[in-house]
């Protein structure tokens, strides 16, 4: 409930609880104190405008209408909250029903609320009000009625999300009843906007109690309430406005009160992030001096490089700390690394595709040669889209569904490669059946959603051809595609990294597909890169205790099935962590004092191989031990 | 003995054009105190078959057994001692459980539907659940949110074993957890199954795993069983040619491992609303019509006719054929089809 505490200490909050506390004083006292003064007669003072006896005039009988409407604003407000309460009442359990029965009953039932939802309100309130009976009872049960619907729809809404989770999936095979359904697993879970959308109902139940009154279907006298005061006052509006603009000001300023809580309650719940840059001290990760990044046997121009690369969020999240990685034309080099590892990040800054909160430093940053911090946003839009493509998990994401996938090919060579229309119509031709897309003619007429998944992510990495990219960035892209398509992916992937000459960067959880398609591959860990090595390294075996548990510990085709599989136990540092020491110590058989107090660096080992650890592998027998530790630790 | 037992099983979805088979005519046995592993591309009905089995889904024909007798699970909503008898653990364990209940309640809920047990008792039990999936017994009083993907995990197997279930169906139990603490899932579904005698089965799309953790291979497309049998029988010497596709797939450690051309896009799995006709695989398969043009019979027959009769009831008309060892009877066509084709 702290969210709701912090949404109402905004001014706006501020001002909504002190207007609730008035009118809560007022209903309780105002009665008390006032009632007297309130049916007064004073026959000397019939029907007078504003004086300072009287600053809200009287009315026929010469009692003072300030008094009145102090007096009334318990009456008002009582049945506001009960009309909204009943409203709830009736609405909320019609709305769960048909989460709990059968199909074809669920479907007249949610008929049934579309009706009611679309009949107008107030003629439901004065046709029920007119039923039940002239008078206080009839004005609540009139309204409560109009109101019900919404919550009804809104229930049925919040319901059929709740009802369609695993949750509640799984309390149904545990064989849970139906009214501990209804009470444990959905009621709890739609409370929340229920009882928002109650605080907004009184405000709206006293707008319409007002309207009833004024009907004469409300209050009857000698009872009155604000609405009453105001039908009252209203027949000398020409002669003292005053006796119809008091009772009015009253309905609408609580009126307001009861929405702006509802409103403010509804923001705390949305959960607004508060936290801002000037809140936060610098990002406590220092750059460490400058790191060269791998030498590796096929000399080439670096197409991207970043060094000491960090990326920090408002308070003090560092999800990527000194990351350094450099990719050469025509090489296709592999991220693997678990959630929360930080490759996706890394990938992001290199693209200059992080989110505008994000804090990025690096000690070096040349994409094509060329350091993008200091370019214009035009420039940088120029380089950036001219040079780099990038292919996510998801290719829906990457497809606008109202457009054309030929027009969504179109436009990016138009955008960047200043190509007529015509020319990006056969370019998008060509590059469909580049990606092996059958009848690319017919093809490019097509909406993204004719597609089938691996056909949406070959015409995403067709978008990404249509500048001729220098660099491909791909997050795991294969990761949301079946095994048998993920394959023909992957060939594509390779095929288009070999006759583009382009540097890719393959992101990925899974070692064994990132071994097949990269030549080398940066091992993340906790935001920092632990390990770094070419493949054919990685198969004989890593040096990293992190590289070689991740390798023990996914089953294989050949995983020996009379043994557990290797575990890691623990789990891996979050982003605010700041302990000194090697961010897998705690997780590692080989840890020593030193691993937990000193931080190793990222050294190098041997050709073409950087490890960041006190304790490296380097023979078979100790990787064997490493693997044996584990089999002993059972969590 | 055979624990759970589905018989011509059916599953459909939708009404009209837009009708869809979701489950076709599914036989399967699960043996007492085995592990059975459902393994298939999306789509191809693996989830739904859980589902059914569990329940949660309709059953349009069809029955499933338990201990013989034909279980009501999926023909009515009644609470029965039946239901309880057969669990789920479901793929994503930040959806399973109820973030407003804490991890203690969850397990009672599951404890008071088994009913005997005081109140009391009950928090003992709790513990004792906690204690078989190696959690610490202070977890019962936190909310599901400041647990970790593996610590949920292993709440929602709890869940399920306090029901005291007999057959326990795991739904893609790892696939959203982390590479590290999928292999601790891994280990503690094999030790529960041995030392608590359970009969398991396992469904995912990953075939390393399902290897893993299954003693008979169960494999799916298009809502069709294709193939069943003991898992390194299956895994070594497999009969169905879909089978030895999804094998060939599954990615291996090794340097630069991926050869061959990138295939057309035809590649993949039909619409599952617009099954092919015959064998739903014949489109895509390598010892198919596409290869063979004689082979009609593949567009016109359901390959499931007369699997009984063939190893690991295969559903292909050419099961035992494959490419490198046709059947004699078949070798002096399949000569001539190849050198049509080319």
């Amino acid at each position: 409930m702290s969210r709701w505490a912090r949404a109402l200490r905004t001014p706006l909050g501020v001002v909504a609880l002190i207007g609730v506390g008035v009118i809560v004083v007022l209903a309780v006292f105002g009665p008390i104190l006032w009632s007297d003064d309130a049916s007064r007669f004073d026959f000397e003072a019939i029907s007078q405008g504003a004086s300072r006896a009287h600053p809200l005039g009287t009315d026929a009988l010469g009692r003072d209408i300030l008094y009145r409407v102090l007096v009334a604003t318990r009456l008002s407000v009582t049945l506001a909250v009960l009309a909204a309460l009943l409203g709830a009442l009736i609405g909320v359990p019609i709305g769960a029903l048909p989460s709990l029965v059968g199909e074809r009953l669920a479907r007249t039932i949610t008929s049934f609320i579309n009706l009611a939802v679309a009949f107008p309100s107030l003629l439901i309130a004065i046709f029920v009000a007119a039923i039940v009976g002239l008078g206080a009872r009839g004005a609540v049960f009139g309204i409560a009625c109009a109101v019900a619907p919404y919550f009804a729809r809104l229930t049925q809404t919040l319901a059929s999300s709740v009802v369609g989770a695993d949750y509640v999936a799984a309390a149904k095979v545990l064989g849970v009843r139906r009214s501990r359904l209804l009470s444990r697993h959905i009621l709890p879970n739609v409370a929340e906007p229920l009882l928002l959308t109650s605080t907004l109902a009184i405000g709206e139940a006293l707008l319409s109690l007002a309207g009833l009154s004024f009907l004469g279907l409300g209050v009857q006298p000698p009872g009155y309430d604000w609405g009453r005061l105001l039908s009252e006052g209203l027949s000398r509006i020409y002669v003292t406005p005053i006796v119809a603009i008091g009772p009015a000001v009253a309905i609408i300023l609580a009126a307001l009160v009861f929405t702006l809580l509802g409103e403010m309650l509804a923001k705390g719940v949305a959960g607004q992030q508060t936290a801002r840059w000037s809140d936060v001290p610098a990002p406590p990760v220092a750059p460490a001096g400058p790191v060269e990044v791998a030498s590796h046997e096929s000399p080439g121009a670096l197409a991207v490089v970043v060094e000491s690369l960090t990326v920090a969020f408002p308070g003090g999240s560092t999800p990527v700390r000194g990351v350094s990685i450099g990719v050469r034309a025509g090489e296709i080099v592999g991220i693997v690394g678990e959630s929360g590892s930080g490759k996706t990040l890394t990938a992001m800054a290199i693209a200059d595709l992080l989110p505008p909160s994000a804090r990025m430093t690096a000690t070096r940053y040349e994409v094509q040669g060329q350091d993008p911090r200091p370019l214009s946003e035009g420039a940088k839009r120029r380089l950036f889209g001219t040079s780099l493509a990038i292919v996510y998990q998801d290719p829906m994401s990457s497809l606008n569904p109202a457009l054309r996938v030929g027009r969504q090919l179109g436009e990016v060579a138009e955008l960047h490669g200043r190509l007529s229309q015509k020319e990006s119509h056969r370019r998008s031709i060509d590059r469909l059946r580049d990606v092996r897309i059958g009848s690319p003619e017919s093809r490019v007429r097509q909406y993204p959603h004719e597609f089938s998944g691996g056909m949406r992510q070959r015409a995403v990495i067709a978008m990404g051809l249509m500048i001729d990219p220098k660099i491909l960035i791909a997050d795991e892209p294969t990761t949301a595609l079946d095994v048998t398509v993920q394959q023909q992916i992957l060939r594509l992937l390779r095929d288009v990294g070999g006759s583009s000459h382009a540097a890719a960067l393959f992101i990925s959880h899974d070692v064994a597909v990132v071994s097949q398609l990269c030549s080398r591959v940066v091992v993340m860990y906790a935001g920092r890169v632990v390990e770094e090595l070419d493949v054919a390294t990685l198969v004989r075996g890593p040096a990293h205790p992190y590289t070689a548990a991740l390798l023990a510990s996914v089953p294989t085709m050949e995983s020996d099935r009379s043994l557990p599989l290797a575990t890691i136990p623990g789990r891996a540092p979050g982003p605010f962590d700041e302990s000194p020491g090697c961010p897998f110590a705690s997780r590692c058989p080989l840890a020593t004092d030193r691993c937990a107090s000193e931080r190793p660096e990222l050294e190098s080992l041997a050709d073409g191989q950087r490890v960041a650890c006190w304790h490296p592998l380097t023979g078979d027998e100790e990787r064997e031990r490493v693997v044996r530790a584990r089999e002993n630790v059972v969590v | 003995m055979t624990a759970l037992q589905a018989r011509g099983l059916t599953v459909q979805f939708g009404r009209g054009h837009r009708r869809l088979t979701a489950v076709d005519r599914v036989d399967l046995d699960v043996p007492e105190r085995t592990t059975v592993g459902l393994v298939g591309e999306s789509g191809s009905g693996k989830s739904t078959l859980a589902r059914a089995l569990v329940g949660l889904v309709p059953i349009a024909e069809g029955d499933v057994l338990l201990d013989d007798d034909i279980a009501p699970v999926g023909r009515s909503g009644r609470v029965t001692d039946r239901r309880r008898r057969v669990q789920m653990i479901f793929q994503d364990p930040f959806a399973s459980l109820n973030p407003r209940m804490t991890v203690g309640a969850a397990i009672s809920e599951a404890l008071a539907v088994r009913g005997g047990d005081e109140r009391s008792a009950r928090s003992l039990a709790v513990r004792h659940y906690l204690d078989l999936v190696h959690l610490d017994s202070d977890v019962a009083t936190r909310p599901p949110s400041v647990l970790s993907g593996g610590q949920r995990q292993r709440v929602a197997i709890a869940r399920a074993l306090a029901a005291n279930p007999e057959v326990l169906i795991a739904d893609e139990i790892t696939s959203s957890l982390d590479v590290s603490v999928q292999s601790a899932v891994l280990n503690l579904v094999r030790e529960l199954q041995r030392d608590l005698g359970l009969t398991v089965i396992f469904v995912s799309h990953n075939l390393a795993t399902v290897r893993y953790v299954s003693d008979v291979i169960a494999v799916m497309y298009l809502g069709r069983l294709v193939e069943v049998g003991p898992t390194d029988d299956v895994v070594s010497r497999p009969q169905h040619p879909y089978t030895r596709m999804l094998l060939d797939a599954v990615p291996r450690l090794a340097e630069r491992t991926l050869t061959g051309e990138d295939e057309p896009e035809s590649g993949e799995p039909p619409d599952p609303h617009a099954p092919p006709s015959g064998c739903h695989f014949h489109p895509r398969c390598p010892i198919g019509p596409n290869a063979f043009p004689e082979r009609q019979v593949c567009v016109e027959r359901d390959p499931r006719e007369g699997s009984e009769e063939r190893r690991h009831r295969a559903a292909c008309h050419f099961a035992a054929a494959g490419v490198s060892s046709p059947p004699a009877s078949y070798e002096s066509q399949e000569v001539r089809g190849v050198a049509h084709d080319r």
